[in-house]
């Protein structure tokens, strides 16, 4: 059985007055993509800034491949689980000044390796990455993670920003690397695009985890949950 | 004397205050109560300064005096700091420790190396030249900083996300900040005597000093304040830079945070406790 990708133990989160998480208990398997779904306002990013530690939890435990975030170093902790963000953000550069933010010194074929895995290739190189369309620059930002080797991917709702052909993309790209090996968690909107996507679903409302387990039974619950009003 | 303007002078110049008037009421910009409020200000502020100073300078007063003039106005310039940039934690202990570093160093060019000699009458006007245009340009720093982490906080935490420590994911911002804010001065040195006639140069060519030696005073005065903007602006950026981060590398929430911080807290007890005797003081006796 493999260790699980992310663990959370009683976490709370506050913001302010807030309570934006609250008593979550979760476990994200060490393969294959787990999709966060839930409606605005639930905490879905919130819980994944807590996985690479971009936040602390007020109370809880966070564990990332069975080690408790909080003993770790924070900056191999975030090589190790990387995090694309809802909105591309290109650096001012070239593409292979922001590839190399990630992995200064690398030479060019390995970062023709990386921009292939995202669904680009090393012609994009030398284009200027603030000039890229949203498509191109959200691949662009997902190489950029890639490139620094995580063992762990957070995406937080990477296609929102896409047209359906460059979404579908990176969708790919996702599935490849969870084959691969990289378990994805991968927070989305899209009831659809979870369905396609998910092989293990985490639904939250109001800042708690109110059900988890596989895509076919958690979505269709919350079908039901929405037709009877819930 | 060539530089003896008088009172009559000082009132004939305010005419052109009237012509600044006059352009606020023609296009409606709304400025005139606060081109007349600063001008009154500034001749009261003027005239007050100018009566201390003559007590502070005279020939028979320890430059002790003097020195603690000089706090003052480290002191003053590091709340302005904290004023105008109320959401950086712990900006006021940040800024004071930037003016002390400037003075230290310009203090010690300018009288170590024997370019004036230290006594009341050159310490007051060269460190306060120094420290008031290094304010104007940390006061520009510390609002760009606010501006970058709350405008551009997304594209901080994304260099975070990769792993790079606070420093790292900083630096790009901090350039941008330093060349705004360092980068009128640089301009001012670079166009003096070509279009911009600097304030010491003028005044003692207006009372009557050779120019030649106006230009001396005026070159190392230039270079010392250009040393100080540097100075105070790296100073104040890199260290409430600092504060923004936690020792794990993440970003703190921007909020106006003054009071939180330790010498924030102490400000704001002494500040109070200053209120309260204030108050009690005007408050008439029963």
């Amino acid at each position: 059985m493999t260790v699980p990708a992310v663990e959370m133990v009683g976490v709370a989160l506050r913001r302010g007055d807030r309570a934006v998480l609250q008593d979550v208990d979760l476990s994200v398997p060490g393969h294959g993509i787990t999709v966060l779904v839930g409606p605005s306002g639930a905490g879905k990013p919130s819980l994944l800034r807590l996985m690479n530690r971009l936040e602390a939890p007020e109370t809880g435990t966070v564990r990332v491949l069975g080690e408790d975030v909080a003993t770790r170093d924070p900056l191999a902790l975030r090589r190790q689980v990387g995090m694309v963000f809802q909105r591309p953000i290109p650096f001012a550069g070239s593409v292979r000044d922001n590839l190399r933010v990630a992995v200064p010194g690398a030479g060019d074929e390995e970062l023709d390796d990386v921009l292939r895995r995202a669904g680009l290739d090393g012609t994009f190189l030398d284009r200027e990455a603030t000039r890229l369309s949203g498509g191109e620059a959200q691949r662009m930002c997902l190489a950029r993670t890639l490139a620094a080797g995580p063992s762990v991917l957070l995406m937080d709702e990477p296609t929102s920003a896409l047209d359906a052909d460059a979404g579908s993309v990176v969708e790919r790209t996702g599935r490849a690397l969870a084959d691969a090996g990289v378990p994805l968690v991968w927070v989305t909107h899209d009831r659809v695009q979870a369905a396609r996507i998910a092989d293990h679903v985490v639904r939250l409302a109001e800042g708690r985890v109110v059900a988890c387990g596989p895509p076919a039974i958690v979505l269709s619950a919350a079908d039901d949950g929405a037709a009877h009003g819930r | 004397m060539a530089g003896n303007v008088g009172w009559w002078g000082l009132l004939a110049s305010l005419l052109l205050v009237v012509v600044a008037v006059g352009i606020s009421r023609r296009y409606g910009l709304g400025l005139e109560l606060a081109m007349v409020g600063a001008s009154a200000r500034a001749v009261v502020q003027l005239v007050v300064v100018g009566a201390a100073l003559g007590l502070v300078i005279d020939d028979g007063r320890s430059i002790v005096w003097s020195w603690l003039w000089v706090a003052g106005i480290v002191l003053v310039a590091s709340w302005i700091v904290r004023r105008r940039a109320p959401e950086l934690p712990g900006v006021f202990g940040v800024a004071l420790v930037a003016k002390v570093v400037t003075t230290a160093i310009a203090a010690g060019l300018i009288f170590g190396l024997d370019i004036f000699p230290l006594e009341s009458r050159t310490l007051i006007p060269v460190m306060g030249m120094t420290l008031g245009n290094a304010l104007t340009s940390t006061v520009v720093a510390a609002t760009l900083l606010v501006r970058e982490v709350s405008d551009r906080r997304d594209d901080v935490e994304a260099r975070l996300a990769l792993g790079l420590p606070w420093q790292a994911a900083m630096r790009p911002h901090q350039r941008d900040i330093l060349r705004a804010a360092i980068g009128p001065q640089v301009e001012r040195t670079r166009h003096v005597g070509t279009v911009f006639l600097p304030g010491a140069m003028v005044g003692l060519v207006l009372a009557g000093v050779d120019p030649l030696d106006a230009v001396l005073v005026q070159g190392a005065l230039m270079f010392v304040i250009l040393g100080g903007v540097a100075t105070s602006t790296a100073a104040i950026t890199l260290g409430a830079s600092r504060r923004l981060f936690t020792p794990d590398h993440r970003l703190r929430p921007l909020v106006r945070s003054v009071g939180t911080a330790p010498e924030d807290m102490l400000l704001e007890r002494v500040l109070g406790v200053l209120r309260r005797r204030w108050r009690s003081a005007e408050e008439p006796e029963t």
